[in-house]
């Protein structure tokens, strides 16, 4: 069941993507950016959180869940040390995600060449 | 003949993209990578014996490192020809933006190449994020000062 | 001898052309004309570090290839000409290091074909030199980075999308007697018709191509029929279909017509999009394919009109339009 409602979600979210790419010269670049601010300002009243509860992976995998991640990081830590919370936690939840990225790009850089 | 006519010229000759197939192959593409994802979830919950919320940095961690492979094995770009928004909007298309500015730079060194290329096409979900995060958290911390 | 324009054309005499090589890449040597060209590479690096370095070895081995038919040695050539479609058209000035005679680089995007013929010619018939390289070179990775994005990255290409040819192509013209000859050329102006759609350069070269071509048929007072083939550079399916109709719209009769970039690939088996592209389409698909069956007599008159989309990805981002040009050449078989 849960393998059903993350393979719906996140082909949903991909769809919409697609629609947008589709019908306007929105780049990938553009779409991507659009959907982390939307993943962010789906962090209030915790939305996004009750989708995760719902999708699991679903909704952790798209992008949006890379804004939404960044804010929530932001908020817990403004509960401890205010309004500086907001740059000192931004990070907390997505640095994983990110370190790797940068670290495998890295290596993957040293490794291959590019094909065509 | 003007730009206007010119236009209408051209519309009736375009070539018809297969939308259909695009948006159904995004569906597929997008909804495998979440049942992957989903796997890979569950195995760490298991083998750990921890939560969801503790297992996800794992789930993501492994994902990127899927699709930095893939790119650099010259596989992601022709998956993602199909797949369209299947294979940009979940976090691999992150990894794989990331992975495909480095090496394509590699040609120009470690400094003026990749390191200083390797956020060319990601950079902007980062910034974007963080600039749209720290403008929403602001409005919401002084809200919930006075609320 | 005194050479004149008529409009933005002018007729030639004495202008030959005695030797080329051409150099394709994988998907040229398997498309149609694969047979017809001198050398193929199969893998895009080439043996050597960085796609850039990949496409000068490629213009060098057609280089080569040009003279050693002719028997010449670099500085038996008068003046080299030049053009492709990188930033400060790299291939051909670091080329250029190696050689020992005046060099002149040109752009004209994907023109430059035509560009670099057009202008060796007149400078031929004007006789200030009596032989004349030209060289263009295009390559599918190393166009990519510079104008889209990097190789690897998964995007998924528009339905308007080109393929940009792979492959290095050089000429040389000479006053001397030989069985082709430039007989005319026209020399384009820049159109711009307000499209902005990188994705879709078929759509903005068109009407280039159509400015070009009618100019060439009122100064010369020449119709499609005066031609046995008119081939547009790169304007791929999408765009030559709408050059056809704009050229019917204006009650001409468009007869033996086609695109080198529908040319140079199999469109319904190989995922080249809407087709070729690139200064590398047009010079491939006339130089390999066209200048023999003008040698043989199989073809007695061909036009040539090269496209070309003077983008730049930073006014691209910018907001602006893309201006485009296109030039002809008439090639014709000697008696």
């Amino acid at each position: 069941m849960n393998y059903l409602l993350a393979f719906l979600f996140s082909g949903f979210i991909c769809l919409i993507a697609q629609l947008i790419y589709d019908h306007s010269r929105l780049t990938p670049g553009h779409i991507t950016s659009l959907f982390v601010v939307l993943g962010s300002f789906l962090d209030l009243f915790h939305i996004y959180d009750r989708l995760v509860d719902i999708f699991h992976a679903g909704a952790l995998i798209p992008i949006t869940s890379f804004g939404h991640s960044l804010m929530h990081g932001a908020m817990a830590a403004t509960q401890e040390y205010g309004i500086f919370g907001i740059a000192m936690g931004m990070f907390d939840l997505t640095a994983a995600g990110i370190s790797a990225a940068i670290l495998f790009a890295f290596l993957a850089a040293m490794i291959f060449k590019p094909k065509s | 003949m003007d730009h206007k006519e010119y236009d209408q010229l051209a519309e009736t000759l375009k070539p018809v993209g297969h939308k259909m197939k695009n948006a159904f192959f995004a569906f597929i593409y997008g909804g495998i990578i979440g049942i992957l994802a989903q796997g890979v979830l569950e195995f760490f919950m298991n083998v750990y014996d921890i939560s969801q919320k503790e297992a996800t940095p794992m789930m993501t961690i492994t994902l990127v490192f899927m699709s930095c492979l893939l790119t650099g094995l010259g596989i992601y770009d022709k998956l993602a020809q199909k797949a369209g928004a299947g294979t940009f909007i979940p976090i691999t298309g992150f990894a794989n933006s990331m992975t495909s500015s480095a090496i394509d730079s590699q040609s120009e060194g470690l400094i003026m190449g990749i390191g200083s290329n390797m956020f060319k096409l990601g950079g902007t979900v980062i910034t974007y994020g963080i600039v749209s995060s720290a403008l929403l958290g602001v409005i919401r911390y002084v809200i919930t000062l006075f609320g | 001898m005194s050479l004149h324009f008529l409009g933005n054309s002018v007729t030639l005499e004495n202008v030959f052309i005695a030797s080329s090589g051409t150099v394709c890449g994988p998907l040229e040597y398997l498309g149609p004309l694969g047979s017809c060209f001198d050398k193929s590479i199969q893998d895009y690096h080439y043996g050597e570090k960085s796609f850039e370095k990949a496409e000068r070895k490629m213009l060098r081995d057609a280089l080569d290839i040009c003279l050693k038919r002719e028997r010449l040695k670099y500085h038996d050539v008068d003046l080299y000409l030049g053009s492709d479609l990188l930033n400060q058209i790299t291939s051909v000035n670091y080329l250029a290091r190696e050689i020992p005679k005046p060099f002149i680089g040109v752009y004209g995007a994907c023109s430059g074909f035509a560009l670099s013929l057009a202008l060796g010619s007149l400078l031929v018939e004007a006789g200030f030199v009596d032989k004349v390289i030209t060289m263009v070179s295009s390559h599918n990775a190393s166009a990519e980075r510079q104008y889209r994005y990097p190789v690897e990255y998964g995007v998924q290409k528009k339905a308007t999308t080109t393929f940009t040819a792979t492959g290095a192509v050089t000429t040389l013209l000479t006053s001397q007697k030989h069985p082709v000859k430039v007989e005319a050329i026209t020399l384009g102006r820049v159109i711009d018709y307000e499209q902005t759609d990188a994705n879709d350069m078929g759509r903005a070269m068109a009407p280039a191509a159509f400015d070009t071509l009618m100019n060439h048929f009122q100064d010369l007072k020449r119709s499609f029929h005066d031609y046995d083939l008119v081939v547009t550079g790169d304007l791929s399916m999408y765009g030559h279909q709408i050059l056809k109709e704009m050229l019917q719209r204006q009650k001409i009769d468009v007869v033996r017509y086609n695109d080198c970039g529908c040319m140079l690939y199999d469109l319904s088996h190989q995922s080249v999009f809407q087709g070729g592209s690139g200064c590398a389409c047009s010079a491939l698909v006339t130089m390999g394919s066209l200048y023999p069956q003008l040698k043989d007599k199989k073809l007695k008159r061909v036009l040539v009109v090269s496209t070309g989309a003077l983008l730049s990805p930073m006014m691209s981002a910018q907001k602006e339009s893309i201006p485009c040009i296109a030039h002809a050449m008439s090639l014709e078989a000697v008696e």
